[in-house]
């Protein structure tokens, strides 16, 4: 029988088990919209903005395993997308792009609403496609997802024409894809993981690096085991939290520019470096030539070749998909008949245990002013550490990464590589709709809330209960932070003037809105939130406008040159 | 350092911009980039020259295979290879400079493929550095106009590069 590409678009969908499409409809994608609505197996969620309705299915695919799945029209549809799709890119997260675009004939005419969506979108996509008959299809969607969700996953965007939605073709749905230029690896090279096995027992000081690529691959088991048969210590990046249970001792926290002291000083001062699934960026290591100031051997696990020995030169580099490696090593661990060095990891904990007890996250409370990292530790209370947490992108972002203990994968969503703000409630959307009945915090800040505010009514339609926690400090504290450190206290245009009043505008929405003033009302307003499970929750916490991100390295300094406290400005 | 990568490429639209693009988002310098279809019409090969530390040049063949649409990458200045890249130019040929251009282009073992009354259009391949020396052999001010194609690579003896 024959189906018009429209139909067929939404048959694809099916066949990949797509529950959510995040989407908004324009002239180009009618056809589509008009086969969603004729079905109810595909839902689709009507977002406020395009970039969202990116976000939300970004958020989807975070905190699942599964791929995240947008649709928007052409032209002004698809360059609203953009900022979704490079926020997705660079943090590798798996999804599926389908973009209207003007027919065929009108391609190249400066058409209404043309644009050139696959050269817009070339840099910040895995990979993309223009479908120019409706017999490619079904077999260009089905390799869609398959790019997008094997090897170093990424979003990948499916162009079609509004003709090839109209004209018709047989419907067929590939069982499967080969493509001769495109081969995932999965199997790590053995000679290179029984040398980093050799490595890693031979240690007398390892260290262990885990990042988002342990998140993606799901295999935060198998990582956990590692760590606890070598007895190491292991820290997270920003992108990796979860990986590993904060809780546990051997949990030496987040490192980088804003990590704790414990870990950056044993990323440098180690000897053996077990980097998985993390891509040594510029906030992790800091100058590279000061982290190479020290010796030490370093084994790095990463699916993507382009990865290993990018910024930083590696010993032993293993390409290969993490699980199936990891599933390696610990065969060869366990199988070997030595075992790690008892007495140089007892002299290696005492020292970490002396960086330890600097207590870099501790802070100075007040009776009288809200601190922004005593609601981070309240919102962790009361939610007994089993919340999902998207943030926005600012001071109140590293105070969500820093105070928030996250024992679970999957459950802290943030834009890490490309800093998006604006993200927080449009994950927030993602992960709620993923995960109903579960609770889902949004930290966020006065000036990142704003750039989608907009959501508070999808939140409305769609039911979404999401507690809004809003670390309002009349700033953009981020950038004023860098203005205190390094411009002169000139806090050129960071001052955020003419706020609107949060908790009446969420009200406005349909929404509960509090606002708080008090550090005593801190843990109450969080209480009263999350009893409301079916009531979206704006709380306007008024914070301490001059607080900073402690411990802090500078931009060109070393991993281990870190700012503690004000005190050390 | 100067290399010759070669890359055989699925044969589609836009398969050129992905690696042009790739080269000018990632900063890597290109001197030249040639493609045209195989003898498999499906498959698109081509050669680009770039220049960078060995750093730089692991990552441009790491990123390249990155692209979905990139078959196979290989560094050909690894090990012997050719390089073949072929020049029209356009000359002043009138009086006494007709018979010296005539003279110098069969040294260079150049043909001369278009003759009218004041000019010639002679065609010569060579590496990159031949058709340089010819260009310098002549007298610039005879020069009218140049056109090159950029360098082809390929391996010498069992080095192939296909499928
Ligand atoms: C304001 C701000 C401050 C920041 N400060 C910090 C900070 O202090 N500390 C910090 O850590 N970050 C910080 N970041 C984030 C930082 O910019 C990077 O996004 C982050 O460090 C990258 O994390 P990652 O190395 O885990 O890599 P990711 O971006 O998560 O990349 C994952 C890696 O895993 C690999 N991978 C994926 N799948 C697999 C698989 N199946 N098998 C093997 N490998 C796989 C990928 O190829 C990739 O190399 C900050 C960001 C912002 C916006
Ligand atoms: C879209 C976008 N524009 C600009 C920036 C630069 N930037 C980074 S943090 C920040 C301030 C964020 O302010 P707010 O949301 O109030 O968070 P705070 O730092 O005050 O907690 C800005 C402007 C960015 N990351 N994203
Ligand atoms: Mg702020």
């Amino acid at each position: 029988m024959l189906l018009t590409g429209a139909e067929i678009v939404v048959r694809c969908l099916q066949e990949e088990k797509v529950d959510y499409v995040f989407g908004y409809p324009g002239g180009a994608v009618l056809y589509l919209y008009d086969e969603l609505f004729k079905q109810d197996k595909v839902r689709h969620v009507l977002v406020r903005h395009e970039q969202a309705a990116l976000h939300a299915a970004d958020a989807y695919s975070r905190s699942t395993e599964r791929v995240g799945v947008a649709l928007v029209t052409s032209g002004p549809g698809v360059t609203n997308a953009v900022t979704g799709i490079a926020t997705a890119y660079m943090d590798s997260i798996p999804m599926v792009i389908i973009t209207g675009q003007v027919p065929t004939a009108a391609i190249g005419q400066d058409a209404f609403q043309e644009c050139d969506t696959v050269g817009i979108t070339r840099p910040c996509v895995k990979h993309n496609f223009l479908v120019k008959d409706v017999k490619d299809i079904a077999p260009t969607i089905k390799k869609a997802f398959f790019i997008a969700k094997t090897g170093r996953p990424g979003p990948v965007l499916v162009d079609i024409p509004k003709d090839i939605t109209i004209a018709k073709a047989e419907f067929d749905y590939p069982k499967s894809v080969t493509m001769r230029s495109y081969n995932p690896i999965t199997k790590g090279h053995q000679g290179q993981i029984k040398k980093a096995v050799q490595l890693l027992l031979e240690a007398k000081r390892p260290m262990i690096y885990a990042g988002g690529g342990v998140v993606l691959s799901d295999c935060s088991d198998k990582l956990t085991k590692l760590v606890r048969m070598l007895g190491a210590p292991c820290t997270n990046t920003l992108m990796g939290l979860g990986a590993y249970p904060a809780t546990d001792r051997q949990f030496v926290g987040m490192l980088g520019m804003h990590g704790n002291y414990e870990a950056n000083m044993a990323m440098q001062y180690c000897d053996v470096l077990l980097a998985v699934g993390a891509r040594f960026d510029d906030r992790v290591i800091g100058n590279p030539a000061d982290f190479a100031r020290v010796a030490r051997k370093i084994i790095h696990i990463d699916i993507d070749p382009s990865s290993i020995s990018k910024r930083v030169k590696v010993d032993v580099p293993i390409v290969g998909n993490l699980p199936d490696v990891l599933d390696d090593v610990l065969r060869l661990l366990e199988g070997s008949s030595e075992r790690p060095d008892k007495d140089a990891l007892g002299e290696w904990w005492k020292q970490i245990e002396e960086w330890r007890r600097r207590d870099c996250l501790k802070y100075k409370n007040s009776d009288e002013v809200i601190k922004p990292q005593f609601v981070v530790e309240k919102l962790w209370e009361v939610t007994k550490g089993d919340a999902f947490v998207t943030s926005d992108v600012g001071q109140h972002q590293m105070w969500a990464a820093q105070y928030y203990k996250f024992d679970k994968p999957r459950r802290w969503l943030n834009s890490g590589g490309l800093g998006t703000m604006g993200v927080g409630i449009p994950y927030g959307i993602g992960v709620q709709l993923a995960h109903p009945g579960s609770p889902v915090a949004v930290v966020t800040g006065e000036g990142s809330v704003q750039m989608n505010i907009q959501e508070l009514s999808t939140c409305k339609q769609y039911r979404i209960p999401l507690k809004i926690c809003s670390l309002n400090n009349r700033y953009l504290g981020m950038v004023r932070q860098w203005q205190e450190f390094i411009h002169g206290n000139r806090y050129s245009e960071s001052y955020m003037d003419s706020l609107p009043d949060f908790a009446k505008l969420a009200e406005a929405y349909g929404h509960v809105g509090l606002r708080v003033e008090k550090p005593g009302d801190v843990e109450g307003a969080l209480r009263e939130a999350f009893k409301r499970k079916n009531d979206l929750v704006f709380i306007d916490f008024q914070v301490d406008p001059t607080e900073n991100v402690y411990p802090m390295v500078m931009g060109g300094k070393g991993l281990t040159d870190m700012i503690l406290s004000a005190e050390d400005l | 350092m100067r290399h010759v990568i070669s890359v055989l490429i699925e044969n589609e639209a836009g398969a050129l911009s992905r690696v042009s693009g790739l080269f000018s988002a990632r900063g890597y310098n290109i001197e030249s980039l040639t493609v045209a279809p195989t003898e498999d019409g499906s498959l698109s090969r081509m050669t680009i020259i770039s220049t960078g530390s060995d750093d730089i040049i692991e990552q441009i063949t790491k990123q390249l295979n990155k692209l979905i649409e990139v078959v196979k990458v290989v560094d050909l200045s690894e090990a012997a290879h050719i390089e073949r890249e072929l020049m029209l130019i356009k000359v002043r040929a009138t009086g006494k400079d007709r018979e010296e251009l005539k003279r110098v282009s069969d040294i260079f073992r150049g043909r001369i493929i278009d003759v009218t009354d004041s000019t010639y259009v002679i065609e010569l391949t060579g590496n990159t550095a031949k058709l340089d020396s010819f260009v310098g052999a002549i007298d610039s001010s005879l020069i009218l106009e140049t056109v090159r194609t950029g360098v082809a690579g390929i391996g010498r003896g069992d080095r192939i590069l296909r499928l």
